[in-house]
């Protein structure tokens, strides 16, 4: 009658006990340490926001008290990471739509495939060393070295894995019927990929894209001997083929300047990239959620 | 029924249309075998650009230490030492914690609101960009450990590992900070590969009168471990080519070192460091380096896909 009640005792009621606090002890060390990170980072870089920040160059490194603004390497980080994205999404929605559409699961497509998973774990520094290679050392572009235009080359190596992956699964989910009614009714393959499988699946592919968006503006690693930095002002067209800061990389510059007051700008620019990046992905996974909800296909 | 037939018999497609049909197809392949042409590319390109270290050092490259821009010689070993074990120790600690969280947030210890908000938090994270990291273990995480730093050294100096006087940034610090920048991609995906757990292997084990902790420990975690493996190899390929935190708290020294409590050394650091400044021979070196650090990464990441594909769930 006994074993019909719950037994504290019992080595496997001991045993469960002691697993779960296990467990929970994990959680706890594993998420208080990050909560803590973010909050440091917000609270820690909001206090050094000024509207000065938003308009003034960096002052050189120094003793100087006044450390200027990041104006042009926040121009900076929009201008590389728009580049990037006008090379990685017109290739990568292409590709996917090659991937998802067109091909009848044989060897090319599942070697591409394949390659798109194995791009996306190459090391980001390598696609900063291959840019180098290619397009800094050779001087290719008009005879510039260091430019905007070959850190954003090198972003969208780092970018094109993920727009493929989720325009290829995005428009996977869409379903067949859709199709066999668009090209029942006489219409050619371009204009039902066009007009209804893109469309349909625009949500998702935009959810992904704009998150790969997201990622690539804090990358630091293939800008570093790409775009290297610049302390001036953005002011036309011509300064692409120059060096050009960005936000990440003036925060690792800065971080490992000695002066108090370089410092305090890292922060100010890890405050405002760490909320952009956070901000897009919640808005995303929102919309996303959403999407979910009211989807009717 | 003479008239009806013709005016289907007008409705052809136009031949522009058909062309335009067929370009489409046709730029959709190209632009798909870019991805093909990039890879290629780039393991081509830093594989000429190294050709001359190669030739000149061949294998011995790998095992030397000496890096001297100033004599010319170049040897890698102290950043694949580094590499290897910062990214083995940095996954020997986030392993348990990981897949530890990913049992507490997928089994119903608290309510599912509250699972669902630390599951989308801990995935958040994995959006912060390393460089802040980095500027986060100079400022805050450097301070905070020095003193149990101080006494690792003075109660286990004996150890190898712990044998050099704690100063500034060191190996452990970039190992903790690789920890932090691992723990979200092992715990979503272990997550997610214990979620993909039909529901019916855990009734099953419950019906016949197994405990909480053996349906976890015997149904779900094997049934889970492909799912989980590849996510620890894939942080595993994170951790090898994760440069930004790492090379502003490792403290860039080429001085050969088995204690942790030592500045030390990555390929992607050195890479990150020298990259810029270097000229002649070295930047055939730092080629040669980029190479390994990139092979590493693509043997981790294609037996991670093997692995997938090879031991996927099968329910």
């Amino acid at each position: 009658m006994n074993s019909l009640y719950y037994q504290k005792r019992l080595s496997r009621n001991i045993g469960d006990k002691f697993f779960t606090s296990l467990s929970v002890i994990c959680a706890l060390v594993a998420i208080l340490p990050l909560i803590f990170l973010v909050t440091y980072i917000l609270i820690k870089g909001g206090s050094q926001i000024t509207p000065e920040l938003f308009t003034l160059e960096p002052n050189p490194p120094g003793d100087d008290l006044d450390a200027g603004g990041i104006n042009p390497a926040l121009i900076g980080t929009l201008i590389i990471t728009s580049i990037a994205s006008i090379i990685a999404i017109p290739v990568g929605v292409g590709g996917g739509i090659y991937l998802a559409e067109y091909s009848k699961g044989g060897a090319f497509s599942r070697f591409i495939r394949f390659g798109v998973n194995v791009l996306a774990g190459v090391p980001s520094i390598i696609a900063g060393v291959f840019i180098y290679a290619l397009i800094v050392s050779t001087k290719i572009l008009f005879g510039s070295m260091y430019s905007g235009l070959a850190g954003g080359m090198a972003l969208s190596i780092l970018m094109l894995p993920t727009v493929i992956k989720t325009t290829d699964e995005g428009l996977k989910l869409v379903p067949n019927e859709l199709r066999y009614a668009s090209l029942g009714i006489g219409a050619s393959m371009y204009t039902t990929i066009l007009k209804v499988t893109l469309p349909s699946a625009f949500r998702s592919i935009a959810t992904g894209v704009v998150l790969g968006i997201a990622r690539a503006a804090g990358e630091t690693a293939p800008l570093i001997f790409t775009a290297l930095f610049s302390y001036y002002y953005i002011t036309g067209f011509g300064d692409l083929f120059y060096e050009m800061g960005s936000l990440a990389v003036l925060i690792y510059n800065f971080a490992l300047e000695p002066y108090d007051a370089q410092n305090k700008l890292a922060w100010a620019a890890s405050f405002i990239l760490v909320l952009s990046i956070l901000s897009v992905n919640i808005f995303s996974r929102i919309l996303a959620a959403f999407t979910e909800k009211t989807k009717r296909v | 029924m003479e008239k009806k037939l013709t005016l289907f018999k007008n409705r052809k497609r136009f031949g522009i249309e058909k062309n335009i049909d067929i370009i489409f197809k046709n730029t959709a392949l190209v632009l798909s075998s870019f991805v093909a042409i990039i890879l290629l590319g780039i393991i081509l390109v830093v594989f000429f650009q190294s050709f001359e270290s190669f030739s000149r050092y061949g294998l011995k490259f790998l095992v030397t230490s000496e890096w001297n821009p100033v004599k010319d010689e170049y040897g890698a070993f102290t950043a694949i030492y580094g590499t290897l074990v910062t990214s083995f120790l940095s996954l020997l600690i986030t392993i348990p914690l990981g897949v530890g969280t990913a049992i507490f947030i997928t089994e119903d210890f608290v309510p599912k609101v509250f699972r669902e908000i630390i599951g989308s938090f801990v995935e958040l994270l994995a959006a912060i960009p390393s460089v802040v990291l980095g500027l986060w273990a100079i400022f805050v995480m450097e301070p905070f450990f020095r003193a149990f730093f101080v006494f690792l050294h003075n109660f286990f100096g004996w150890i190898p590992l712990f044998s050099t006087e704690p100063t500034g940034r060191n190996s452990l610090l970039a190992i903790l900070i690789l920890v932090v920048m691992l723990l979200p991609i092992v715990t979503s995906i272990a997550r997610d590969s214990l979620n993909q757990v039909p529901k019916k292997l855990r009734n099953a084990a419950y019906g016949i009168g197994a405990s909480r902790w053996k349906t976890i420990f015997s149904v779900i975690l094997p049934a889970a471990l492909s799912g989980i493996m590849a996510g620890v190899l894939l942080a595993l390929g994170r951790a090898m080519g994760e440069t930004m935190a790492v090379t502003m708290i490792i403290g860039n020294s080429n001085a050969f070192s088995w204690s942790l409590l030592s500045p030390g050394y990555t390929i992607s650091s050195m890479l990150a460091n020298q990259f810029g400044e270097a000229d002649g021979s070295q930047v055939s070196s730092l080629f040669y380096a980029a190479f390994v650090l990139m092979i590493l990464s693509l043997v981790v990441n294609i037996f991670a896909q093997w692995l997938v594909k090879k031991f996927s769930l099968k329910y």
